[in-house]
């Protein structure tokens, strides 16, 4: 398969989870969340009661690779940053490190300035922590780990399951 | 490419359905949505045209339920069929861990299929996939219409490989769960294979 698969244990979900938060907090934003290249949702700071995160995740996708399609044609590597600005709300997106991307959803309360210089800082972090993740499933895979896997024991009935 | 989180304690895993313009993918996540519990489905997002012609995918998540203590999520999108919206449909397959041919059943489809079937080959190749060695499962769609090419042929032209295939009419639902399942079945067992 293309690719690895995107595996994430505790002690670092905590971590991103923790910059987030700090994010959220310094930029003065609504809402933070971290998105795979894919779609998939992978955390989130703020209120996110009233969003729909999921489908956020996967149009802020699709909308990063269609800018990235656009950039390519254009002999660009990527357009790292997008920016909407609405009546209220405005949304600043950002591509980090070619394989996550970083949404932030602010109001008046903050500034398009305020909220490029921490995305900024915090994109260093988050970068460093992805090269950990992937580097650490590397490793492992190298190593033949199956750490505590749920998958090694599926069976058919665990799958016929699913679909009653 | 799925994600498995251990936080959280969920998998997430991307299923495209592909195939050539009005053959019916939209249909298929249609039936699927009106379907499935409350609970176990989000919104379905739906990029088209005034025309309802899709312009860049439409978009189910599916939470049907646990594996070992894991939720398992799939995450259904559809490409836009119509050849010049090939762009968009390269995007859509990025991460794929399951694929679905929808075929158009119809005599005069059949050349629309054939040219559908070589772009889904071409696009998953420049990402590095190959479709023998991916979860795919083909799916021969309005099965009730008047001229439809017999299964035998449709399968001597579509399915070389001999992948599980099944008839369908996605407008009633015959055949839509059955194809989900089973390319599901086998997005499960490509992870058991890898972890």
């Amino acid at each position: 398969m293309a690719g690895t698969d995107l595996v994430m244990y505790e002690n670092e979900f905590q971590k991103i989870d923790e910059e987030l938060q700090k994010l959220h907090q310094q930029a003065n934003a609504n809402v933070v969340f971290l998105v795979d290249k894919n779609g998939q949702l992978i955390a989130s700071a703020g209120d996110t009661h009233n969003i729909d995160t999921t489908s956020l995740a996967s149009l802020t996708a699709g909308n990063i690779a269609a800018t990235g399609g656009i950039a390519r044609l254009l002999g660009e590597k990527e357009f790292t940053i997008l920016f909407h600005e609405g009546e209220k709300d405005n949304i600043h997106i950002s591509l980090i490190g070619q394989r996550v991307i970083l949404v932030v959803i602010f109001d008046q309360r903050s500034s398009l300035g305020l909220v490029r210089l921490r995305v900024k800082k915090t994109s260093e972090v988050l970068t460093k922590l992805f090269d950990e993740i992937t580097s650490k499933a590397e490793k492992e895979k190298l190593e033949g780990k199956v750490a505590e896997s749920p998958f090694a024991e599926i069976s058919d009935e665990d799958i016929d399951n699913l679909f009653r | 490419m799925s994600f498995i989180n251990y936080s959280s304690r969920e998998i997430n895993c991307k299923i495209v359905y592909y195939g050539p313009g009005l053959c019916g993918k939209t249909t298929n996540l249609q039936y699927i949505y009106k379907k499935t519990n409350p609970e176990q489905k989000g919104k379905l997002i739906s990029l088209a045209t005034e025309s309802e012609r899709t312009l860049f995918f439409d978009f189910l998540p599916l939470a049907l339920g646990d594996i070992r203590g894991f939720r398992v999520r799939f995450h259904l999108y559809t490409v836009p069929g119509q050849v010049f919206y090939a762009a968009s449909r390269k995007l859509i397959l990025k991460g794929v861990d399951g694929v679905v041919f929808v075929a158009d059943s119809q005599i005069e489809r059949m050349e629309a299929n054939i040219e559908s079937l070589e772009d889904l080959g071409i696009n998953l190749a420049e990402q590095g996939y190959a479709i023998e060695k991916l979860p795919y499962a083909i799916q021969y769609n309005k099965r009730d219409l008047p001229s439809v090419a017999p299964l035998e042929e449709m399968n001597k032209i579509l399915n070389t490989n001999g992948v599980q295939w099944f008839e369908a009419v996605a407008t009633t639902g015959i055949g839509v769960f059955e194809t989900l399942k089973s390319v599901a079945k086998q997005v499960l067992l490509e992870l058991k294979k890898h972890y």
